[in-house]
């Protein structure tokens, strides 16, 4: 019997999020901008036909003015806090959960497979709908990479309605739909090896998944061995597993021993915010969210259970591993539940820019100087002198800067003053 | 001069601190109630094994906690001390009122918004009151709604009219506020269900 395990992610988030609180937005072409407006990072499907994701933002203000696109500046506050609203709401649906970036997560749904699945899976939708406002695709293979590509199906092609469970086509009508799917699509395939891929005459998901894997494992790695044994429904990465990606950053520990104080938890929190800061700054990147996560053991019989994560949008892009380690505390503080006995806990770095690319604000003191030149200090000893040879010691931190955000939102569901002012 | 014999006064033999004796140092004699005596017993017992302990004269080292990686049980107290009754208010502990609790059903589902205008203060929503919002809820006639009528947001009564078109009526008798009629063409959708209002005085 094959798994089914779902993968669900909100359509265009940032645009749907901003649609929520502002209805007008519906139907009209709408851009999100990044940091202090650089550039476009999520877009409307009416926008999509004129502006390319990631396109820096002045080079096509006039198009936008002429395509009557609107343009808003991202409100990061606002989006992690519907990310964990839609997060909680589809753990209703299934208590194996990995909520695998900002608006994605993966759902084991294999105990639910008496039901039938595509209903279960508009179910899903009709209620993050409802309660959140926001639209969510849902794609269900035997393994990861086949509910990737099946949440791409269900959000591209009409017919499937927003569901698409590949377990329950022929294994005729799969081909025939893989066979349809750029080899690029396929999840920890990037842009370069699809390049590479295709000159040995693998274009189609289809041909991939038709491959020898031992072949590929040779030419390439153990991962592509993996991507083609998924492929071909056998799961290889389990939920909390995921290829590289270096979009997110991630780093965590299960405990030898259960954890059950929050002074030990915080300790473990702030090494792993650490570690993942000083692998944030070797790939010189800054990150512009982080989640944090706690959960007790899964499989202890007889033992309450409490699993939790809560996502944070840093006041403005950071690597500095103060500031992070501050935020991902407050975080965790949120998130204790006295009580129970803790067996994993980690932390994501995510929305990642590169560091050369950000934008400076002329007007306030972004990540200053010192700053920079402190963390390289500190990661130049620990490596040379080991991991963890200069740690922090204070957290006490506050910085009232101000980024440029000429289009920004209210924070409609973070800030008394800024919610919706209805008559 | 007489010699006198030694049988009356001066040293007897036995007399005096016993040599060896367990106290080094000057004692008394006081009156102490029979039953607390085994405690005092125990306690110049351990009073003995300090004394006795060698390298006195060195700063005294306290025994640091080892953080044991396995729970270990110390006896709360070994003998002797009665331990006291539990408290009956133990059983009765509960949580703190908390206006979360009282105002919200499904957090997820849940925003507020900030009432602006006098078109419902019949049903107390003032202007600067927070109206709870809970989209988890299906909307009935009767209840206070947040819709949106052609892209713009308000909060009203919902009804229907003979034909079965929803209505959004106001809630204020001065007549100052019209209903607004919902039109075949016309955007409106039922943003969520409002449950709930508070304010601050002060």
């Amino acid at each position: 019997m094959s798994r089914s395990i779902a993968l669900i992610d909100v359509n265009n988030f940032y645009v749907s999020c901003e649609r929520v609180f502002n209805p007008k937005l519906a139907g009209k072409p709408v851009v999100v901008l990044s940091n202090n407006d650089g550039c476009a990072v999520a877009r409307s499907n009416e926008a999509k036909l004129h502006i390319p994701m990631g396109a820096p933002w002045f080079k096509f203000q006039q198009i936008a003015n002429e395509q009557q696109i609107i343009a808003l500046s991202s409100n990061y506050a606002l989006y992690a806090d519907m990310s964990n609203r839609v997060m909680r709401i589809l753990n209703q649906f299934s208590p194996d959960q990995e909520v695998y970036s900002i608006d994605e997560c993966f759902l084991d749904l294999t105990g639910f497979q008496h039901l039938d699945l595509l209903q279960y899976g508009q179910q899903i939708r009709h209620r993050v709908a409802q309660w959140t406002g926001l639209p969510v695709s849902v794609g269900i293979g035997a393994s990861k990479t086949l509910a990737k590509l099946a949440n791409h199906c269900a959000k591209k092609r009409a017919e499937f309605d927003g569901v698409c469970d590949f377990n329950q086509l022929s294994p005729s009508q799969l081909n025939r739909l893989l066979a349809e799917l750029d080899v690029g699509e396929v999840w920890g395939v990037g842009r370069k090896l699809a390049v590479k891929l295709k000159t040995q005459g693998i274009y189609s998901v289809l041909d991939l998944k038709q491959a020898n894997a031992e072949t590929l494992r040779r030419q390439y790695s153990v991962v592509m061995e993996k991507i083609v044994r998924e492929l071909n429904g056998i799961s290889c990465l389990e939920l909390e597993y995921a290829i590289t990606d270096k979009k997110q950053i991630l780093s965590s520990r299960s405990f030898g021993i259960p954890v059950t104080d929050m002074n030990s938890l915080a300790e473990s929190i702030s090494l792993y915010t650490s570690r993942a800061a000083v692998k944030l700054r070797r790939q010189y990147s800054v990150a512009r969210m982080l989640q944090v996560y706690i959960r007790c053991s899964p499989y202890r019989s007889g033992e309450a259970f409490y699993g939790n994560s809560l996502m944070v949008a840093l006041p403005m892009a950071s690597d500095d591993t103060r500031v992070l380690v501050k935020h991902a505390l407050s975080a965790l503080k949120k998130m204790y539940q006295p009580g129970f006995n803790y067996a994993k806990a980690g932390i994501m770095l995510t929305e990642l820019q590169p560091k050369s690319g950000q934008q400076q604000d002329l007007f306030a003191p972004n990540q200053d100087a010192k700053s920079g030149q402190l963390m390289t200090v500190i990661d130049v000893i620990n490596n040379t002198m080991g991991r963890d040879t200069l740690q922090l010691a204070n957290q006490g931190f506050k910085r009232p800067w101000k980024m440029k955000q000429e289009h920004k939102s209210p924070s409609y569901t973070t800030k008394w003053g800024e919610v919706l002012t209805v008559s | 001069m007489t010699t006198r014999s030694n049988t009356h006064g001066g040293r007897r033999v036995g007399a005096g601190r016993k040599k060896g004796s367990v106290i080094k140092e000057p004692t008394t004699v006081i009156r102490i109630p029979e039953s607390q005596k085994p405690v005092i017993t125990d306690f110049l017992a351990a009073y003995r094994r300090r004394q006795s302990a060698p390298l006195q004269d060195q700063p005294m080292e306290f025994e640091r906690p080892i953080i044991a990686p396995a729970k270990r049980s110390w006896p709360l107290f070994s003998s002797k001390v009665a331990a006291g009754f539990p408290s009956p208010a133990d059983e009765h502990v509960e949580k703190r009122l908390d206006p979360n609790e009282f105002l919200i059903d499904d957090e997820e589902a849940t925003f507020f918004v900030t009432i602006q205008g006098y078109s419902m203060i019949d049903s107390g929503l003032l202007p600067g009151d927070k109206a709870v919002v809970d989209r988890s809820k299906n909307a009935s006639i009767g209840d206070i709604v947040l819709a949106v009528v052609d892209g713009e947001f308000t909060i009203k009564l919902l009804a229907k009219n003979k034909q079965g078109a929803p209505r959004l009526l106001p809630s204020n008798q001065s007549g100052e506020y019209r209903p607004i009629e919902i039109k075949d063409g016309m955007q409106f959708e039922i943003w969520g269900v409002v449950t709930g209002s508070f304010r601050r005085f002060k």
